[in-house]
Protein backbone atom coordinates (compact mmCIF):
# COMPACT_ATOMS: atom_id res chain seq x y z
CA UNK A 1 0.00 0.00 0.00
CA UNK A 2 1.32 3.31 -1.30
CA UNK A 3 0.84 6.65 0.70
CA UNK A 4 2.02 9.95 0.42
CA UNK A 5 3.63 12.36 3.05
CA UNK A 6 3.22 15.85 2.36
CA UNK A 7 5.35 18.70 4.21
CA UNK A 8 2.73 21.52 4.01
CA UNK A 9 4.88 23.94 6.01
CA UNK A 10 5.71 26.48 3.27
CA UNK A 11 3.96 30.00 4.00
CA UNK A 12 4.19 33.02 1.32
CA UNK A 13 6.61 35.80 2.70
CA UNK A 14 8.85 33.08 4.52
CA UNK A 15 12.75 33.05 3.54
CA UNK A 16 15.23 30.58 3.57
CA UNK A 17 15.62 29.65 7.76
CA UNK A 18 17.56 32.25 9.44
CA UNK A 19 18.77 29.28 11.89
CA UNK A 20 22.54 28.99 12.99
CA UNK A 21 24.44 27.51 10.46
CA UNK A 22 24.88 24.01 13.17
CA UNK A 23 21.19 23.78 13.38
CA UNK A 24 20.61 24.31 9.49
CA UNK A 25 23.49 21.05 8.95
CA UNK A 26 21.80 18.86 11.47
CA UNK A 27 18.41 19.73 10.00
CA UNK A 28 19.65 18.61 6.37
CA UNK A 29 22.05 15.47 7.59
CA UNK A 30 18.95 14.56 9.40
CA UNK A 31 16.60 14.49 6.36
CA UNK A 32 19.70 12.93 4.47
CA UNK A 33 19.72 10.14 7.15
CA UNK A 34 15.71 10.03 7.17
CA UNK A 35 15.82 9.24 3.08
CA UNK A 36 18.97 6.99 3.21
CA UNK A 37 16.72 4.81 5.77
CA UNK A 38 13.67 4.36 3.85
CA UNK A 39 15.69 3.63 0.58
CA UNK A 40 17.58 1.37 2.72
CA UNK A 41 14.37 -0.79 4.00
CA UNK A 42 12.91 -0.98 0.42
CA UNK A 43 9.81 1.30 1.23
CA UNK A 44 10.74 4.47 -0.80
CA UNK A 45 9.12 5.04 -4.16
CA UNK A 46 9.78 8.89 -4.65
CA UNK A 47 10.54 11.64 -2.95
CA UNK A 48 10.95 15.59 -3.95
CA UNK A 49 11.70 18.73 -2.14
CA UNK A 50 10.01 21.73 -3.91
CA UNK A 51 11.04 25.08 -4.73
CA UNK A 52 9.73 28.25 -2.35
CA UNK A 53 6.47 29.78 -2.75
CA UNK A 54 8.11 33.42 -4.57
CA UNK A 55 8.60 30.42 -7.64
CA UNK A 56 4.89 29.43 -7.56
CA UNK A 57 2.38 30.76 -10.20
CA UNK A 58 -1.41 29.80 -10.30
CA UNK A 59 -2.30 28.89 -13.75
CA UNK A 60 -5.41 29.04 -15.25
CA UNK A 61 -6.66 28.66 -18.94
CA UNK A 62 -8.50 31.66 -20.24
CA UNK A 63 -11.57 32.24 -23.06
CA UNK A 64 -9.10 30.71 -25.78
CA UNK A 65 -7.04 28.40 -23.48
CA UNK A 66 -3.65 30.41 -22.96
CA UNK A 67 -2.51 30.42 -19.74
CA UNK A 68 -3.49 33.50 -17.08
CA UNK A 69 -0.93 33.08 -14.47
CA UNK A 70 -1.05 34.97 -10.85
CA UNK A 71 1.69 34.67 -8.47
CA UNK A 72 -0.20 37.04 -5.54
CA UNK A 73 -1.05 34.95 -2.81
CA UNK A 74 -2.79 36.11 0.26
CA UNK A 75 0.57 36.52 2.94
CA UNK A 76 0.54 33.33 5.39
CA UNK A 77 -1.26 30.94 2.62
CA UNK A 78 0.57 27.20 3.30
CA UNK A 79 2.18 25.77 0.64
CA UNK A 80 3.60 21.97 -0.30
CA UNK A 81 7.67 22.33 0.90
CA UNK A 82 8.16 18.20 -0.72
CA UNK A 83 6.90 14.75 -0.29
CA UNK A 84 7.84 11.40 0.27
CA UNK A 85 5.35 8.32 -1.34
CA UNK A 86 6.43 5.25 0.25
CA UNK A 87 5.21 1.84 0.08
CA UNK A 88 4.52 -0.09 3.15
CA UNK A 89 2.72 -3.09 4.63
CA UNK A 90 0.58 -1.17 7.01
CA UNK A 91 -1.50 2.35 7.85
CA UNK A 92 0.74 2.17 11.05
CA UNK A 93 3.86 2.16 9.51
CA UNK A 94 3.36 5.22 7.30
CA UNK A 95 2.30 6.96 10.20
CA UNK A 96 5.41 6.02 12.28
CA UNK A 97 7.61 7.18 9.34
CA UNK A 98 5.56 10.74 9.56
CA UNK A 99 6.27 11.21 12.95
CA UNK A 100 9.81 11.01 12.27
CA UNK A 101 10.08 13.51 9.73
CA UNK A 102 7.68 15.70 11.81
CA UNK A 103 10.70 15.14 14.39
CA UNK A 104 13.04 16.82 12.12
CA UNK A 105 15.33 19.08 14.56
CA UNK A 106 14.72 22.89 14.08
CA UNK A 107 16.50 25.69 15.82
CA UNK A 108 18.43 24.89 18.90
CA UNK A 109 18.79 21.35 17.90
CA UNK A 110 14.76 20.69 18.94
CA UNK A 111 11.96 18.70 17.21
CA UNK A 112 9.67 20.90 14.91
CA UNK A 113 7.11 18.49 15.46
CA UNK A 114 6.16 19.67 12.20
CA UNK A 115 2.11 18.55 10.79
CA UNK A 116 2.61 16.38 8.20
CA UNK A 117 -0.23 15.03 6.06
CA UNK A 118 -0.31 11.16 5.22
CA UNK A 119 -2.95 10.15 2.92
CA UNK A 120 -3.24 6.64 0.87
CA UNK A 121 -2.05 6.96 -3.02
CA UNK A 122 -5.02 5.18 -5.41
CA UNK A 123 -4.40 2.26 -6.33
CA UNK A 124 -5.04 -0.44 -9.16
CA UNK A 125 -8.45 -2.10 -8.74
CA UNK A 126 -9.12 -4.82 -6.32
CA UNK A 127 -10.11 -8.23 -6.45
CA UNK A 128 -13.78 -8.68 -8.12
CA UNK A 129 -16.48 -9.65 -5.19
CA UNK A 130 -17.20 -13.31 -6.53
CA UNK B 1 7.96 -4.27 -30.68
CA UNK B 2 7.67 -7.96 -31.19
CA UNK B 3 10.97 -10.06 -29.51
CA UNK B 4 11.49 -12.71 -31.83
CA UNK B 5 9.89 -16.30 -31.04
CA UNK B 6 13.22 -17.80 -29.81
CA UNK B 7 13.06 -15.21 -27.84
CA UNK B 8 10.22 -16.36 -25.51
CA UNK B 9 11.41 -19.83 -25.98
CA UNK B 10 15.01 -18.64 -24.08
CA UNK B 11 13.13 -16.74 -21.28
CA UNK B 12 10.52 -20.34 -20.87
CA UNK B 13 14.09 -22.22 -20.43
CA UNK B 14 15.40 -20.26 -18.30
CA UNK B 15 12.34 -19.69 -15.59
CA UNK B 16 12.44 -22.91 -15.67
CA UNK B 17 16.21 -23.67 -14.63
CA UNK B 18 16.41 -20.70 -12.37
CA UNK B 19 15.26 -22.80 -9.19
CA UNK B 20 17.12 -25.43 -9.94
CA UNK B 21 20.08 -24.13 -10.33
CA UNK B 22 19.50 -22.03 -7.54
CA UNK B 23 18.71 -25.05 -5.78
CA UNK B 24 22.01 -26.29 -6.91
CA UNK B 25 24.52 -23.60 -5.96
CA UNK B 26 23.08 -23.20 -2.19
CA UNK B 27 22.99 -27.15 -1.60
CA UNK B 28 26.83 -26.76 -2.79
CA UNK B 29 27.61 -23.55 -0.63
CA UNK B 30 25.45 -22.89 1.74
CA UNK B 31 25.08 -19.54 1.11
CA UNK B 32 21.58 -18.25 -0.12
CA UNK B 33 22.36 -14.58 -0.48
CA UNK B 34 25.29 -14.91 -2.49
CA UNK B 35 24.13 -18.24 -4.30
CA UNK B 36 21.05 -16.13 -5.43
CA UNK B 37 22.83 -12.83 -6.96
CA UNK B 38 25.17 -15.84 -8.36
CA UNK B 39 22.17 -17.28 -10.00
CA UNK B 40 20.63 -13.90 -10.77
CA UNK B 41 24.15 -12.73 -12.49
CA UNK B 42 23.89 -16.12 -14.46
CA UNK B 43 20.34 -15.64 -15.79
CA UNK B 44 21.25 -12.34 -16.64
CA UNK B 45 24.11 -13.27 -18.67
CA UNK B 46 22.14 -16.27 -20.23
CA UNK B 47 19.35 -13.86 -21.46
CA UNK B 48 21.76 -11.69 -23.40
CA UNK B 49 24.03 -14.22 -24.66
CA UNK B 50 21.42 -17.02 -25.93
CA UNK B 51 19.09 -14.97 -28.26
CA UNK B 52 22.19 -14.00 -29.90
CA UNK B 53 24.15 -17.08 -29.96
CA UNK B 54 21.89 -19.46 -29.71
CA UNK B 55 21.03 -21.77 -26.34
CA UNK B 56 23.67 -23.88 -25.50
CA UNK B 57 23.34 -27.80 -26.18
CA UNK B 58 22.91 -28.43 -22.01
CA UNK B 59 21.51 -25.25 -21.05
CA UNK B 60 21.15 -25.98 -17.32
CA UNK B 61 25.25 -27.08 -17.12
CA UNK B 62 26.00 -23.59 -18.82
CA UNK B 63 24.16 -21.85 -16.15
CA UNK B 64 25.66 -23.80 -13.52
CA UNK B 65 29.15 -23.08 -14.70
CA UNK B 66 28.36 -19.27 -15.08
CA UNK B 67 27.03 -19.36 -11.78
CA UNK B 68 30.08 -21.21 -9.93
CA UNK B 69 32.50 -18.97 -11.58
CA UNK B 70 30.47 -16.34 -9.90
CA UNK B 71 30.45 -18.23 -6.52
CA UNK B 72 34.02 -18.82 -6.41
CA UNK B 73 34.62 -15.21 -7.04
CA UNK B 74 32.74 -14.78 -3.95
CA UNK B 75 34.22 -17.14 -1.99
CA UNK B 76 37.59 -15.47 -2.81
CA UNK B 77 36.26 -12.31 -1.73
CA UNK B 78 34.88 -13.33 1.39
CA UNK B 79 38.25 -15.49 2.09
CA UNK B 80 40.33 -11.83 1.59
CA UNK B 81 37.78 -10.06 3.91
CA UNK B 82 37.73 -12.50 6.85
CA UNK B 83 41.97 -13.15 6.41
CA UNK B 84 41.15 -16.61 8.34
CA UNK B 85 41.97 -18.89 5.77
CA UNK B 86 44.23 -18.44 2.74
CA UNK B 87 42.28 -18.20 -0.24
CA UNK B 88 44.26 -21.64 -1.96
CA UNK B 89 42.39 -23.01 0.68
CA UNK B 90 38.95 -21.50 0.52
CA UNK B 91 39.25 -22.33 -3.09
CA UNK B 92 39.94 -25.92 -2.51
CA UNK B 93 36.98 -26.15 -0.18
CA UNK B 94 34.27 -24.60 -2.40
CA UNK B 95 35.76 -26.58 -5.11
CA UNK B 96 35.47 -30.01 -3.73
CA UNK B 97 32.43 -32.32 -3.96
CA UNK B 98 29.21 -31.16 -1.93
CA UNK B 99 29.28 -34.06 0.85
CA UNK B 100 25.62 -34.88 -0.27
CA UNK B 101 26.33 -34.54 -3.87
CA UNK B 102 23.72 -36.84 -5.74
CA UNK B 103 21.24 -36.54 -3.29
CA UNK B 104 18.09 -34.78 -4.20
CA UNK B 105 16.62 -34.03 -7.38
CA UNK B 106 16.19 -30.98 -9.14
CA UNK B 107 12.58 -30.98 -8.74
CA UNK B 108 13.25 -31.06 -4.73
CA UNK B 109 15.38 -28.18 -5.09
CA UNK B 110 12.41 -26.32 -6.57
CA UNK B 111 9.95 -27.22 -3.78
CA UNK B 112 11.93 -26.72 -0.94
CA UNK B 113 13.52 -23.16 -2.68
CA UNK B 114 9.60 -22.20 -2.30
CA UNK B 115 9.20 -22.97 1.43
CA UNK B 116 12.33 -20.97 1.92
CA UNK B 117 10.91 -18.10 0.07
CA UNK B 118 7.66 -18.34 1.68
CA UNK B 119 9.23 -19.05 5.25
CA UNK B 120 6.67 -17.32 7.89
CA UNK B 121 9.42 -15.25 9.41
CA UNK B 122 9.15 -12.50 6.14
CA UNK B 123 6.62 -10.61 5.74
CA UNK B 124 4.18 -11.07 2.57
CA UNK B 125 5.67 -8.37 0.61
CA UNK B 126 9.25 -9.95 1.22
CA UNK B 127 8.09 -13.34 0.65
CA UNK B 128 6.91 -12.26 -2.91
CA UNK B 129 9.43 -10.18 -4.47
CA UNK B 130 11.89 -13.44 -3.43
CA UNK B 131 9.79 -15.82 -4.43
CA UNK B 132 9.69 -14.08 -7.76
CA UNK B 133 13.39 -13.57 -8.64
CA UNK B 134 14.91 -16.82 -6.98
CA UNK B 135 12.13 -19.36 -7.97
CA UNK B 136 10.20 -17.75 -10.97
CA UNK B 137 13.85 -16.31 -12.29
CA UNK B 138 12.22 -13.11 -12.91
CA UNK B 139 15.46 -9.76 -12.58
CA UNK B 140 15.12 -7.28 -10.02
CA UNK B 141 13.79 -4.57 -12.61
CA UNK B 142 11.26 -6.54 -13.53
CA UNK B 143 9.44 -7.14 -10.21
CA UNK B 144 9.77 -3.75 -9.94
CA UNK B 145 8.36 -2.64 -12.85
CA UNK B 146 5.16 -5.04 -11.68
CA UNK B 147 4.62 -3.32 -8.76
CA UNK B 148 5.35 0.18 -9.43
CA UNK B 149 8.24 0.82 -7.08
CA UNK B 150 11.88 1.91 -8.42
CA UNK B 151 14.19 -0.82 -8.98
CA UNK B 152 16.59 0.14 -6.15
CA UNK B 153 13.35 0.08 -3.55
CA UNK B 154 12.83 -3.58 -4.87
CA UNK B 155 16.72 -4.69 -4.80
CA UNK B 156 16.77 -3.35 -0.83
CA UNK B 157 13.62 -5.11 -0.31
CA UNK B 158 14.81 -8.52 -1.76
CA UNK B 159 18.23 -7.95 0.09
CA UNK B 160 16.55 -7.36 3.51
CA UNK B 161 14.31 -10.48 2.50
CA UNK B 162 17.63 -12.57 2.37
CA UNK B 163 19.20 -11.17 5.33
CA UNK B 164 15.78 -12.40 7.72
CA UNK B 165 16.30 -15.77 6.10
CA UNK B 166 20.15 -15.73 6.63
CA UNK B 167 19.88 -14.34 10.77
CA UNK B 168 16.66 -16.90 11.50
CA UNK B 169 18.68 -19.90 10.72
CA UNK B 170 16.31 -20.83 7.80
CA UNK B 171 17.70 -24.31 6.53
CA UNK B 172 17.46 -25.07 2.74
CA UNK B 173 16.02 -28.24 3.78
CA UNK B 174 12.59 -29.79 3.23
CA UNK B 175 9.97 -29.18 6.10
CA UNK B 176 9.99 -31.91 8.85
CA UNK B 177 6.53 -33.95 8.32
CA UNK B 178 4.80 -31.38 11.42
CA UNK B 179 5.41 -28.71 10.15
CA UNK B 180 4.88 -29.19 6.20
CA UNK B 181 0.99 -28.42 6.74
CA UNK B 182 1.39 -24.77 8.04
CA UNK B 183 4.71 -24.43 5.66
CA UNK B 184 2.81 -25.35 2.61
CA UNK B 185 -0.12 -23.28 3.57
CA UNK B 186 2.38 -20.21 3.65
CA UNK B 187 3.78 -21.37 0.11
CA UNK B 188 0.15 -21.02 -1.17
CA UNK B 189 -1.06 -17.71 0.20
CA UNK B 190 1.98 -16.02 -1.31
CA UNK B 191 1.34 -17.58 -4.82
CA UNK B 192 -2.16 -16.52 -4.09
CA UNK B 193 -0.98 -12.94 -3.59
CA UNK B 194 0.74 -12.92 -6.81
CA UNK B 195 -2.29 -13.94 -8.48
CA UNK B 196 -4.30 -11.13 -7.25
CA UNK B 197 -1.78 -8.49 -7.65
CA UNK B 198 -1.54 -9.70 -11.54
CA UNK B 199 -4.83 -9.71 -11.73
CA UNK B 200 -6.38 -6.53 -10.04
CA UNK B 201 -3.64 -4.33 -11.67
CA UNK B 202 -4.23 -5.45 -15.64
CA UNK B 203 -5.98 -1.43 -16.11
CA UNK B 204 -4.93 -1.11 -20.17
CA UNK B 205 -2.47 -2.28 -21.74
CA UNK B 206 1.09 -1.91 -20.38
CA UNK B 207 3.77 -3.68 -22.54
CA UNK B 208 6.35 -3.40 -20.01
CA UNK B 209 4.20 -4.60 -16.84
CA UNK B 210 4.86 -8.65 -16.30
CA UNK B 211 2.02 -10.65 -16.17
CA UNK B 212 2.23 -11.69 -12.67
CA UNK B 213 -0.97 -13.07 -12.74
CA UNK B 214 0.11 -15.83 -15.96
CA UNK B 215 3.50 -15.88 -13.35
CA UNK B 216 1.65 -16.82 -10.52
CA UNK B 217 -0.43 -19.87 -13.09
CA UNK B 218 3.22 -21.20 -14.08
CA UNK B 219 4.50 -21.33 -10.53
CA UNK B 220 1.68 -22.87 -8.99
CA UNK B 221 1.07 -25.61 -11.86
CA UNK B 222 4.80 -26.12 -11.14
CA UNK B 223 3.70 -26.98 -7.19
CA UNK B 224 1.16 -28.82 -8.41
CA UNK B 225 3.65 -31.15 -11.21
CA UNK B 226 5.44 -31.70 -7.96
CA UNK B 227 2.80 -32.58 -5.64
CA UNK B 228 0.21 -34.09 -7.60
CA UNK B 229 -1.68 -35.79 -4.36
CA UNK B 230 -2.18 -32.28 -2.58
CA UNK B 231 -6.12 -31.17 -3.26
CA UNK B 232 -5.39 -27.25 -2.33
CA UNK B 233 -2.40 -26.92 -4.53
CA UNK B 234 -5.11 -28.20 -7.30
CA UNK B 235 -7.42 -26.18 -5.90
CA UNK B 236 -5.42 -22.73 -6.00
CA UNK B 237 -4.39 -23.72 -9.33
CA UNK B 238 -8.56 -24.20 -10.27
CA UNK B 239 -9.06 -21.05 -8.54
CA UNK B 240 -6.70 -19.05 -10.79
CA UNK B 241 -7.31 -20.65 -14.06
CA UNK B 242 -11.86 -20.43 -13.40
CA UNK B 243 -10.67 -16.84 -12.32
CA UNK B 244 -7.71 -15.51 -14.72
CA UNK B 245 -10.98 -17.14 -17.85
CA UNK B 246 -12.86 -13.71 -17.33
CA UNK B 247 -9.85 -11.65 -17.05
CA UNK B 248 -10.75 -10.18 -20.54
CA UNK B 249 -14.65 -9.53 -19.61
CA UNK B 250 -14.03 -7.90 -16.84
CA UNK B 251 -12.54 -4.33 -17.85
CA UNK B 252 -14.07 -2.14 -20.61
CA UNK B 253 -11.88 -0.27 -23.28
CA UNK B 254 -10.94 2.17 -20.71
CA UNK B 255 -10.15 0.22 -17.53
CA UNK B 256 -13.28 0.32 -16.29
CA UNK B 257 -14.08 -2.15 -14.15
CA UNK B 258 -17.50 -4.39 -15.36
CA UNK B 259 -19.44 -6.52 -12.73
CA UNK B 260 -19.65 -10.51 -12.57
CA UNK B 261 -23.37 -10.02 -14.03
CA UNK B 262 -22.62 -6.77 -16.83
CA UNK B 263 -19.87 -9.12 -18.73
CA UNK B 264 -19.82 -10.34 -22.01
CA UNK B 265 -19.44 -14.19 -21.26
CA UNK B 266 -18.78 -14.99 -24.62
CA UNK B 267 -14.87 -13.41 -23.76
CA UNK B 268 -14.95 -16.12 -21.17
CA UNK B 269 -11.73 -18.25 -21.92
CA UNK B 270 -13.67 -21.80 -22.52
CA UNK B 271 -9.91 -23.49 -22.15
CA UNK B 272 -8.84 -22.28 -18.91
CA UNK B 273 -12.61 -22.83 -17.85
CA UNK B 274 -12.59 -26.61 -19.02
CA UNK B 275 -8.53 -27.16 -17.56
CA UNK B 276 -9.57 -25.69 -14.02
CA UNK B 277 -13.26 -27.16 -13.78
CA UNK B 278 -11.22 -30.36 -14.80
CA UNK B 279 -8.44 -30.11 -11.67
CA UNK B 280 -11.12 -28.87 -9.36
CA UNK B 281 -13.74 -32.07 -10.01
CA UNK B 282 -10.50 -34.20 -9.58
CA UNK B 283 -9.36 -32.10 -6.07
CA UNK B 284 -12.71 -32.78 -4.86
CA UNK B 285 -12.77 -36.22 -5.31
CA UNK B 286 -9.78 -36.81 -3.09
CA UNK B 287 -11.88 -36.10 -0.13
CA UNK B 288 -10.04 -33.57 1.62
CA UNK B 289 -11.58 -30.49 1.08
CA UNK B 290 -10.36 -26.97 1.48
CA UNK B 291 -11.17 -23.64 1.76
CA UNK B 292 -9.11 -23.17 -2.21
CA UNK B 293 -11.59 -25.85 -3.41
CA UNK B 294 -14.33 -24.20 -2.23
CA UNK B 295 -13.20 -21.14 -3.48
CA UNK B 296 -12.65 -22.66 -6.99
CA UNK B 297 -16.26 -24.33 -6.75
CA UNK B 298 -17.78 -20.80 -6.36
CA UNK B 299 -16.29 -19.82 -9.48
CA UNK B 300 -16.87 -22.64 -11.40
CA UNK B 301 -20.51 -22.21 -10.65
CA UNK B 302 -20.56 -18.57 -12.07
CA UNK B 303 -17.91 -19.75 -15.04
CA UNK B 304 -20.92 -22.68 -16.09
CA UNK B 305 -23.80 -19.96 -15.99
CA UNK B 306 -24.24 -18.97 -19.43
CA UNK B 307 -25.74 -15.39 -18.49
CA UNK B 308 -26.10 -14.07 -15.30
CA UNK B 309 -29.68 -14.90 -14.81
CA UNK B 310 -28.85 -18.27 -14.99
CA UNK B 311 -26.23 -18.60 -11.79
CA UNK B 312 -27.05 -21.29 -9.59
CA UNK B 313 -27.38 -19.23 -6.69
CA UNK B 314 -28.25 -21.67 -4.26
CA UNK B 315 -25.55 -24.12 -5.09
CA UNK B 316 -23.24 -20.72 -4.43
CA UNK B 317 -24.78 -20.18 -1.27
CA UNK B 318 -24.42 -23.44 0.11
CA UNK B 319 -20.41 -23.26 -1.01
CA UNK B 320 -20.14 -19.90 0.56
CA UNK B 321 -21.80 -21.61 4.06
CA UNK B 322 -19.01 -24.43 4.10
CA UNK B 323 -16.07 -21.91 3.74
CA UNK B 324 -17.76 -19.51 6.25
CA UNK B 325 -17.49 -22.50 8.37
CA UNK B 326 -13.39 -23.19 7.54
CA UNK B 327 -12.21 -19.48 7.41
CA UNK B 328 -13.01 -16.99 9.32
CA UNK B 329 -12.44 -13.91 6.57
CA UNK B 330 -14.92 -10.80 6.98
CA UNK B 331 -14.59 -10.74 3.31
CA UNK B 332 -16.37 -14.25 2.63
CA UNK B 333 -19.26 -13.14 5.26
CA UNK B 334 -19.67 -10.33 2.73
CA UNK B 335 -19.90 -12.15 0.01
CA UNK B 336 -22.35 -14.83 1.97
CA UNK B 337 -24.72 -11.71 2.21
CA UNK B 338 -24.74 -11.38 -1.23
CA UNK B 339 -25.27 -15.33 -2.34
CA UNK B 340 -27.98 -15.14 0.83
CA UNK B 341 -29.83 -11.82 -0.92
CA UNK B 342 -29.80 -14.18 -4.29
CA UNK B 343 -31.63 -17.00 -2.98
CA UNK B 344 -33.90 -15.17 0.08
CA UNK B 345 -34.64 -12.21 -0.96
CA UNK B 346 -32.48 -8.56 -0.54
CA UNK B 347 -34.20 -8.11 3.32
CA UNK B 348 -32.03 -11.37 4.26
CA UNK B 349 -28.82 -10.44 2.88
CA UNK B 350 -29.35 -6.91 4.66
CA UNK B 351 -30.08 -8.42 7.84
CA UNK B 352 -26.77 -10.60 7.40
CA UNK B 353 -25.03 -6.96 6.63
CA UNK B 354 -26.21 -5.41 9.90
CA UNK B 355 -25.02 -8.53 11.98
CA UNK B 356 -21.49 -7.35 10.56
CA UNK B 357 -21.43 -3.84 11.36
CA UNK B 358 -20.20 -4.87 14.83
CA UNK B 359 -17.07 -6.68 12.98
CA UNK B 360 -13.92 -4.50 13.96
CA UNK B 361 -12.11 -5.65 10.85
CA UNK B 362 -14.81 -4.18 8.69
CA UNK B 363 -15.37 -1.40 10.61
CA UNK B 364 -15.28 1.55 7.89
CA UNK B 365 -14.34 -0.87 5.18
CA UNK B 366 -16.28 0.33 1.70
CA UNK B 367 -17.09 -2.70 0.93
CA UNK B 368 -19.57 -3.28 3.70
CA UNK B 369 -21.12 0.36 2.30
CA UNK B 370 -20.42 -1.11 -1.43
CA UNK B 371 -22.97 -4.79 -0.94
CA UNK B 372 -25.10 -2.88 1.37
CA UNK B 373 -26.25 0.03 -1.96
CA UNK B 374 -26.08 -3.27 -3.78
CA UNK B 375 -28.50 -4.94 -1.48
CA UNK B 376 -30.60 -1.84 -1.12
CA UNK B 377 -30.67 -1.29 -4.88
CA UNK B 378 -32.01 -4.90 -4.98
CA UNK B 379 -34.81 -3.98 -2.23
CA UNK B 380 -36.17 -1.08 -4.28
CA UNK B 381 -34.65 1.92 -2.00
CA UNK B 382 -32.73 3.81 -4.34
CA UNK B 383 -32.39 6.50 -2.52
CA UNK B 384 -30.65 4.60 0.56
CA UNK B 385 -28.70 2.99 -2.41
CA UNK B 386 -27.05 6.16 -3.93
CA UNK B 387 -26.09 7.35 -0.15
CA UNK B 388 -24.66 3.82 0.16
CA UNK B 389 -22.46 3.98 -3.32
CA UNK B 390 -21.27 7.41 -2.40
CA UNK B 391 -20.14 6.63 1.14
CA UNK B 392 -18.63 3.80 -0.61
CA UNK B 393 -17.25 5.60 -3.26
CA UNK B 394 -15.22 8.17 -0.49
CA UNK B 395 -13.76 5.50 1.42
CA UNK B 396 -12.34 3.55 -1.39
CA UNK B 397 -8.06 3.60 -2.13
CA UNK B 398 -8.85 1.98 -6.25
CA UNK B 399 -9.93 4.35 -8.86
CA UNK B 400 -11.61 1.85 -10.92
CA UNK B 401 -13.52 1.01 -7.93
CA UNK B 402 -14.23 4.59 -7.24
CA UNK B 403 -15.03 5.65 -10.85
CA UNK B 404 -17.47 2.65 -10.80
CA UNK B 405 -18.91 3.13 -7.48
CA UNK B 406 -19.86 6.80 -8.63
CA UNK B 407 -20.83 5.87 -11.51
CA UNK B 408 -23.25 2.96 -9.91
CA UNK B 409 -24.61 6.29 -8.02
CA UNK B 410 -25.11 8.36 -11.17
CA UNK B 411 -27.04 6.01 -12.79
CA UNK B 412 -29.53 5.60 -9.96
CA UNK B 413 -30.02 9.25 -9.63
CA UNK B 414 -30.68 9.84 -13.25
CA UNK B 415 -33.35 7.39 -12.98
CA UNK B 416 -35.18 8.99 -10.27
Amino acid sequence: MKYILMMNTMKTGQGVPDWPRKDLQAHIAFMMDFAKDLRESGELVSAEGLAFPDQARLVRAGKDGSPITDGVFPEGKEFLAGYWIVNVETPERAYAIAARASAAPGPGGAPLNMPIEVRPVMSAPPPEML
Amino acid sequence: MTPPPGHFAAEHLLRELAPQVLGALIRRYREFAAAEDAAQEALIAAATQWPREGVPDNPRAWLMQVASRRMVDYVRREAARRKRETVAAMQMDALAPPADAGMGTEEDDTLTLLFMCCHPALTPSSAIALTLRAVGGLTTAEIASAFLVPEATMAQRISRAKQTIKTSGVLFSFPADRERADRLRAVLHVLYLIFNEGYTSSAGPDLLRLELSGEAIRLTRALHALLPDDAEVAGLLALMLLTDARRSARTGPDGELISLTQQDRTRWDRTEIAEGTALLTAALAKGSVGAYQLQAAIAAVHDEAECAEDTDWPQILALYELLKRMSDNPMVMLNHAIAAAMVDGPAKGLELLAALDADKRLAGHHRLDAVRAHLLEMAGDPQAAIRHYRIAARKTTNLPERNYLTAQAARLSDGS
